[in-house]
C-alpha cells in the first residue's frame, strides 16, 4: 500500500509563497529583533525568573511550543525561523538578502572527526547538569541565549554554511532526533531528474537560492533529521523538482540504513534527560530539586554524577543489554554495534513522547505566567493584556493527566512498532520493548503515579 | 531602492526597535522612582538600603522582590505594609511630615535571616524631630538585661494562675514603685511578706499577681500584642509561645544550617510558657530585650520598627502565656 502523500507545494501560490524569500525573511527578522530584546530583559530585566520575559518567552512558550507543536508536526520546522544562526550567516555571505556578495567567514570545512551528533551530545548534557539554573535565573538564561548567537556568529565565520546549526546547537539535536517522526517533509520529487541535472545548483547555490546551508545534497535527503527546512533548494532548483509534502508519522524512523552511533547516544542521552528532568523538576523530592539548583556545591556534584551515571552509564548498558539479549534470543548475525545503532530508533517515539508528556505537566499551569510576561514584558508593573493574578484557572490536572498516558501508550505503541522494523526478527525487538515499557512505566510512575 | 538596502533598513527598524523601546520604557520607568530589590537577608537584603528623603517631598519607590514572597513597611509608622510577590513591581509613595531617621523593614517570614532585612531612610528637612521618649524604661531603672533572673526564689505556680480569681481575693499589695520594673517572682515574695496575707495559700498569691499584670494593660492592648506577636515573634517563639516556631530547630542549632552564613550567633529561642524563665524576669527587662535585641541570640532589636505603645503592648500580650486574663475563670 502506497503511504499517504500530500503534496503542499503543488497549489502555485504555496509554492510562490515559499520561493519568495521576503515572508521567511520578515518573520525571522522579527524572531531576531525578539530574541535580541529577549536577551536584553534576561540581562537587565526582573531577577524573579517567574516573571521575566526571558524566562518564561523561552523556557515556558517557547520550550512547550517546540516540543507540542513545532517538532511533532513540523519537524525542523523552528529551524526555518530560527533567529540564532541568522547575524553569522549574513556575515558569512556579505548580505541580507540574496547570494553572497563580500562575505567575511574563512569558508572552512568542517574538521571530519568532529562531525556527527557528538557535540550536540555534550552540549546537551551540560546544559542538563546546569538546567535547574538555566531555566530558572534570567541572567543565566540571557547569557546562555548571548552565547548560543556568539558561538553561531563565529562558526560561521570559520567554516562553511551552518556549521553551528548542523554540528553544535544542542537544541538542533534534540530537533533533529524526533523531527524523523513529523509528517511535514521537504525532499525531492524526481531523484532521476537530480541525477541529470549536472550543476548541482541546490548545492552550489545559484542567483535564486544560496546553496544548501546545512550541507546536503537534496536528493541523497532520506530523511528529516538534518534538513533544516530553510527552502533553499526549493528556490534554487532550475527544475521545480522539489517538494513539500505531509506523510504518515514516524516515516523516516523505521529505515534500517544509516542509523549511527552518535545518533544512537543522542537519543538514549535524550531519553534519559526527560527521566532525569521528571524526577528533578516534577518529582517530589526537595533535596534533588535544591542539589540540582547549588551549582558547584557537593550536593550538585552528586547531582551532576548522577546525571552522568545515568545518562552515560547505567541506560545506555540496559538498552545495550536489552539489544544483546535480543541478538542472543534470535540468533541475528547482525553486529552488536550495527543492531544497538538500528534498534536505538525505537527510542525516538518513545523520547518524544516521553518529553511531550513532561511538557503536558507544566505547559497548561504555567500558562498565566506567559500572560502575566507577556502583559508587563520589561517588569515594570505594566498590565497591557488585562492580566489578572486573580483569574480563576480552571483546574486541568486530570485532563493533563489522561493526555500524560495517553501520549506515552501512543510513543510505547510507536516503540514497538519500529522495534519490530528495525530489528532482523520479531524476537529480537523483543528486550528492547521491554526496555521501552521499563522507560514508559518509569515515566508513568514520576508523572502520574 | 535594492531588495538588499530595504532589507538592512528593516532589520536596522526592528533592532533599533527592540533595544530603543526597552531603552526608552526603564528610562521613563525609573524618571523620579527609586527602585527597591528586596532579597533573602542572605542575597543581601535591601537595595539600595539607605535613602535620602526631604521632608513634605514625596518619595516614590518601586518595590521589586527578587526572589521570594517579602513585604515592606517603615518602622514606627502606621502605613500599611505592602505585600511584595517575587518580580511584580509595586510602586509606593512616601511622604514624611518630620525629620529622622526611619528604619524600614521586611514583613513577610522569607528566611531565616528575615529579620535582617532592613534599610533605613534619612528625613532631612524643617520642623522638630519625632521628639524621643526619653531613655526606655531598662535604662532608667539601671537594670542589667542580660544578668541572670531565677524565679527559684518564690515556689512556681501550677498551671496558668487566674487573674479573675485572684482579682475577687483582696489580698494586701504593698507599694511597689515602678510596677513594671518588678518581676512576678518579687512581687509575689512582697504580697507574701505581708502580715495580712499569711491566710492565702501559694497559688492563690499567684493569681492575685495574675490580676495585678492584668490590670497594668487593656483589652485594646491586648489585642494589639496578640496581632503583634503573630505577625512577628511566632515564627521563632512558637503560636503558642512554646519556643517552638518554625525556625526554632535552626536557630538552636546554627551550625547544622547553612543559611545564616558565618558570623552569626543564634540559639533557641525563649518559651513564655516557661514558668521559670519567664517569671523571674520584669516588663521592663522584656521590653529592653525587645527593642535592644538579643545580642548574640539571634533575637533580632525591634525599638526602630515598634512604636513604644506597639512594644508594650506585645510585652502585655506575652504574659497570657503565663497568667489567665479570661473574665471568667
Amino acid at each position: 500500500m502506497t503511504p499517504i502523500h500530500l503534496e503542499l507545494t503543488q497549489p502555485p501560490a504555496v509554492r510562490a509563497a515559499l520561493k519568495n524569500r521576503w515572508p521567511q525573511w520578515l518573520a525571522q527578522a522579527g524572531l531576531l529583533a525578539g530574541f535580541v530584546f529577549t536577551i536584553l530583559i534576561g540581562l537587565f530585566g526582573p531577577a524573579a525568573g517567574n516573571a521575566n520575559f526571558a524566562v518564561i518567552a523561552v523556557w515556558i512558550a517557547w520550550w512547550t511550543a517546540l516540543k507540542l507543536v513545532f517538532i511533532p508536526l513540523g519537524g525542523r520546522a523552528w529551524c526555518s525561523l530560527c533567529p540564532i544562526p541568522l547575524p553569522g550567516e549574513w556575515l558569512q555571505r556579505g548580505a541580507l538578502l540574496g547570494p553572497a556578495s563580500r562575505g567575511w567567514g574563512l569558508g572552512r570545512v568542517w574538521p571530519r572527526r568532529l562531525r556527527g551528533a557528538w557535540l550536540q551530545v555534550a552540549g546537551f548534557a551540560l546544559i542538563g547538569l546546569f538546567s535547574a539554573v538555566i531555566l530558572t535565573e534570567p541572567r543565566v538564561t540571557g547569557w546562555v541565549l548571548l552565547g548560543l548567537i556568539a558561538l553561531a556568529v563565529v562558526a560561521s565565520l570559520v567554516f562553511e554554511r551552518r556549521a553551528f546549526c548542523r554540528y553544535l546547537c544542542p537544541i538542533g539535536g534534540f530537533t533533529g532526533l524526533y523531527a524523523r517522526l513529523a509528517p511535514l517533509a521537504l525532499r525531492v520529487k524526481d531523484p532521476a531528474v537530480c541525477a541529470a541535472h549536472t550543476e548541482k545548483l541546490c548545492y552550489t547555490g545559484c542567483g535564486a537560492g544560496y546553496g544548501c546551508p546545512w550541507g546536503n545534497f537534496p536528493a541523497a535527503v532520506r530523511d528529516n533529521a538534518y534538513c533544516g527546512l530553510c527552502f533553499e533548494c526549493l528556490r534554487s532548483c532550475p527544475r521545480d523538482n522539489l517538494a513539500v509534502s505531509l506523510r504518515p508519522f514516524g516515516q523516516d524512523v523505521v529505515a534500517r540504513a544509516g542509523a549511527r552511533l552518535d545518533e544512537a547516544w543522542l537519543a538514549l542521552l535524550m531519553l534519559g534527560s526527560v527521566l532525569v528532568y521528571t524526577a528533578v523538576f516534577l518529582g517530589p523530592w526537595g533535596w534533588l530539586k535544591t542539589a540540582a539548583y547549588s551549582v558547584g556545591s557537593p550536593a550538585w556534584l552528586g547531582y551532576a554524577a548522577g546525571f552522568g551515571l545515568i545518562n552515560l552509564g547505567l541506560l545506555p548498558a540496559l538498552f545495550l543489554l536489552a539489544v544483546w539479549a535480543g541478538q542472543k534470543l534470535s540468533g541475528s548475525r547482525r553486529s552488536l554495534r550495527a543492531a544497538f545503532a538500528g534498534q536505538a530508533r525505537t527510542l525516538a517515539p518513545l523520547g518524544l513522547a516521553a518529553w511531550v508528556a513532561f511538557t503536558i505537566a507544566f505547559a497548561f499551569v504555567k500558562f498565566p505566567l506567559v500572560w502575566a510576561v507577556f502583559a508587563d514584558p520589561l517588569g515594570l508593573g505594566w498590565n497591557l493584556l488585562g492580566y489578572s493574578a486573580d483569574t480563576a484557572w480552571p483546574d486541568v490536572s486530570a485532563f493533563s493527566r489522561l493526555a500524560q498516558a495517553a501520549v506515552l501508550a501512543l510513543g510505547m505503541y510507536g516503540a514497538a512498532r519500529v522495534a519490530v522494523r528495525t530489528a532482523d526478527r520479531v524476537r529480537a525487538a523483543l528486550p528492547v520493548i521491554g526496555f521501552c515499557l521499563a522507560a514508559t512505566l518509569g515515566l508513568l510512575w514520576l508523572l502520574i503515579g | 531602492m535594492t531588495r538588499e538596502t530595504l532589507a538592512r533598513l528593516i532589520l536596522g527598524g526592528l533592532l533599533a526597535g527592540a533595544l530603543g523601546l526597552s531603552l526608552a520604557a526603564y528610562g521613563l520607568a525609573r524618571r523620579d522612582v527609586i527602585e527597591i530589590h528586596g532579597r533573602m537577608a542572605e542575597a543581601g537584603g535591601w537595595t539600595p538600603a539607605a535613602l535620602d528623603a526631604t521632608v513634605g517631598q514625596p518619595l516614590r519607590l518601586r518595590l521589586v522582590a527578587d526572589d521570594v514572597v517579602h513585604g515592606f513597611a517603615v518602622g514606627q509608622m502606621d502605613w500599611p505594609a505592602i505585600n511584595l510577590l517575587p518580580g511584580r513591581p509595586v510602586e509606593t509613595m512616601l511622604t514624611f511630615d518630620r525629620p529622622g531617621r526611619y528604619t524600614f523593614y521586611c514583613t513577610r517570614w522569607c528566611g531565616l535571616g528575615h529579620w535582617r532585612m532592613r534599610g533605613v531612610i534619612e528625613v532631612a528637612g524643617p520642623g522638630a524631630a519625632a521628639a524621643p521618649a526619653g531613655p526606655p524604661l531598662y535604662v532608667q531603672l539601671g537594670l542589667d538585661l542580660d544578668a541572670p533572673r531565677p524565679a527559684s526564689a518564690a515556689p512556681l505556680p501550677e498551671g496558668r494562675p487566674s487573674a479573675s480569681r485572684g482579682a475577687a481575693l483582696a489580698v494586701e499589695v504593698p507599694e511597689l514603685g515602678e510596677p513594671r520594673g518588678e518581676s512576678p517572682a518579687a512581687v509575689w515574695q512582697a504580697l507574701r511578706a505581708q502580715a495580712a496575707n499569711e491566710s492565702f495559700d501559694d497559688a492563690e498569691l499567684w493569681e492575685a499577681v495574675a490580676w495585678l499584670w492584668r490590670s497594668q494593660t487593656t483589652p485594646a492592648a491586648l489585642a494589639e500584642g496578640e496581632r503583634l506577636y503573630a505577625a512577628n515573634c511566632a515564627a521563632c517563639h512558637g503560636e503558642a509561645g512554646a519556643g517552638d516556631g518554625v525556625f526554632a530547630p535552626e536557630l538552636a542549632h546554627p551550625a547544622e544550617h547553612t543559611q545564616m552564613g558565618a558570623g552569626h550567633q543564634t540559639q533557641a529561642p525563649t518559651a513564655f510558657t516557661d514558668p521559670a524563665g519567664m517569671l523571674g524576669v520584669s516588663p521592663a527587662v522584656l521590653h529592653g530585650k525587645l527593642i535592644r535585641g538579643g545580642m548574640g541570640t539571634g533575637m533580632p532589636a525591634w525599638g526602630p520598627v515598634f512604636t513604644d505603645a506597639q512594644a508594650w503592648a506585645l510585652i502585655d500580650y506575652l504574659w497570657t502565656f503565663q497568667f489567665d486574663y479570661a473574665a471568667s475563670p
